[in-house]
């Protein structure tokens, strides 16, 4: 007999759960010792608070009425609820707060392509350092905390998620455009990307900039071949490369101005987290300086979140190589 | 010689001549792949062989850096997570509704029915395609010969790739909608367009170049 369980779902049995459990807690133990401390929010959101945080409610897949008629939501990912938590518990608190977390969160998947709907995250969140300082400590972190795990060949994809819609503002690309150009780039679809831009009757330099960025991935060597448009984030990246470089990881670095991620509250730098050993992204976050200021107390924040289970294919796929 | 640590996924069928031809001008050595058509792994050139519509699949998850398959899969399963790097212009085809010559069936069915019966093995596009053309149709998912089914009374119509119309024409059907024009594109595994950029741009740019 079959007894079924949700698509995306699965189930853990011991000799599986006994590394994912060590994975786990390797990455937790980083992120404690580094000052970080752990919280737990309910699985179960109200959905308007989803909402407050991200227009699409951050891709909640499943939602549920409960005793007074209020639409409840499995959280799609932790950096909302957290946001929520700052703005509401730690309210009184001015300095820099350090949190993180190893929870599961819920998202819609195309169906039949092996992803998961339930995964479990792990990460952290750094609230109240603003600009290239609270990113690289992030960023530390986290690759630390891969290394922990047993990785070896991460490396992290290092961008500004704001950076094409600032080019098409300041290359004053009618409004109208926008969506179908931001579409394109974040399906990835570049073929579709030059023919739109193409569409637009735009000046050489500025058609080039438009179908080249999504390109333009690499060391800081990219951002002198990246136009004086948008200068401050560019400058900021060089900034945030440089503080890296300094910490010792500019080699893991990848500085890449294509780099979009489909949630929408990030407002600056964002990042991705790879390893050869794996053809998906183990991770990624970036800086949200207007998400808690939704809930009533605006806080430049920051943080990354990994899929534990993709970190553990990674470090077994690696093993394998090895 | 295959070029530089990359893995390329090549589509069999209609599409792998003009995919093996261009990749000869790349360099790669094609043939092993030409001559023997039951391996499926060629490693020392860094060729993997399937059907078109498996290309997404292997390189979505990384099992290939890039691949070369039809803009008509790529549209039937949009949620891939692939870049779609050039249009490499070969391959080129029509997605098509068809129906039988002479009479109208669709027209018929529309009026006095109020929707239309269609078979197709793209039942993403062929709904697209009549929903975003303010028209109820009924999608029946084929894997065969598509051409039957008009013929057979099962559907009005079909929706299918057509290169010359010969097919369609051999069963008495005519192209009566012209959706979307499909060539072959190159993709990328999106990790993979990160940490081999060089190796990839490197072939994007020689492709470019290549390109009437």
């Amino acid at each position: 007999m079959i007894h079924p369980i949700p698509a995306g779902t699965r189930d853990v049995l011991p000799d599986e759960m006994r590394e994912l459990r060590a994975i786990g807690e390797r990455l937790r133990e980083t992120f404690e010792q580094a000052g970080y401390g752990e919280v737990w929010t309910p699985l179960v959101e109200y959905e308007d608070v989803l909402r407050a945080g991200d227009e699409n409610a951050a891709d909640v897949a499943y939602r549920m009425f409960d005793d007074h008629g209020q639409v409840l939501a499995l959280r799609s990912d932790m950096t909302i609820p957290i946001a929520r938590v700052v703005a509401t518990r730690f309210a009184d608190s001015d300095g820099p707060l350090r949190l993180c977390y190893s929870a599961h969160a819920y998202r819609t998947v195309g169906r039949r392509t092996g992803q998961q709907t339930e995964f479990l995250q792990s990460g952290v969140e750094l609230i109240g350092i603003p600009g290239e300082e609270g990113e690289a400590e992030v960023v530390a972190l986290t690759l630390d905390a891969l290394e922990n795990a047993g990785l070896a060949r991460y490396r992290i994809g290092v961008g500004d998620g704001a950076l094409y819609r600032r080019l098409l503002a300041a290359l004053a690309i009618p409004a109208e455009s926008h969506r179908e150009l931001l579409d394109c780039l974040t399906r990835r679809d570049l073929v579709g990307l030059e023919l739109r831009v193409d569409g637009l009757g735009l000046a050489r330099d500025a058609r080039d900039l438009l179908v080249g960025l999504p390109e333009m991935r690499g060391g800081p060597e990219i951002l002198d071949r990246a136009p004086g448009l948008a200068a401050d984030a560019l400058a900021h990246l060089r900034s945030l490369y440089e503080v890296l470089d300094a910490r010792g990881i500019g080699d893991r670095v990848i500085l890449d101005l294509g780099l979009v991620r489909d949630l929408g509250y990030y407002t600056g730098a964002v990042f991705e987290l790879y390893d050869p050993a794996v053809g998906f992204a183990l991770g990624g976050g970036g800086r949200y300086d207007d998400l808690i200021g939704r809930f009533g107390d605006p806080r430049p924040a920051c943080g990354i979140a990994l899929d534990v289970q993709r970190v553990h294919i990674a470090q077994a796929a690696e093993e394998s190589q090895r | 010689m295959s070029p530089p640590g990359l893995t390329i996924a090549v589509p069999r069928g209609a599409l792998m001549t003009g995919a093996l031809d261009l990749l000869d001008t790349l360099g790669v050595d094609t043939a092993e792949v030409r001559s023997n058509d039951r391996k499926l792994l060629f490693e020392d050139a860094g060729i993997v062989t399937m059907r078109p519509s498996d290309v997404p699949t292997y390189v979505e998850h990384g099992a290939a850096d890039i691949g070369i398959t039809g803009k008509d899969v790529l549209l039937e399963e949009p949620q891939r997570d692939v870049y779609e790097l050039l249009d490499l212009g070969f391959g080129r085809c029509e997605m098509v509704v068809a129906a039988q010559q002479g009479a109208d069936p669709l027209g018929e069915a529309q009026r006095r029915l109020g929707r239309v019966r269609i078979a197709t093995k793209y039942t993403r596009i062929a709904s697209e395609h009549f929903a975003s053309t303010g028209r109820q149709a009924e999608i029946i998912a084929v894997k065969g010969s598509v051409e039957l089914a008009p013929l057979t009374g099962l559907v009005d119509g079909i929706v299918d790739l057509t290169a010359t119309g010969k097919t369609l024409a051999e069963n008495g059907l005519e192209v009566v909608e012209e959706i979307v024009t499909c060539t072959a594109r190159l993709i990328a595994n999106p990790v993979a367009h990160k940490l081999k950029a060089a190796e990839i741009d490197a072939l994007v740019e020689q492709l470019r170049a290549d390109a009437p």
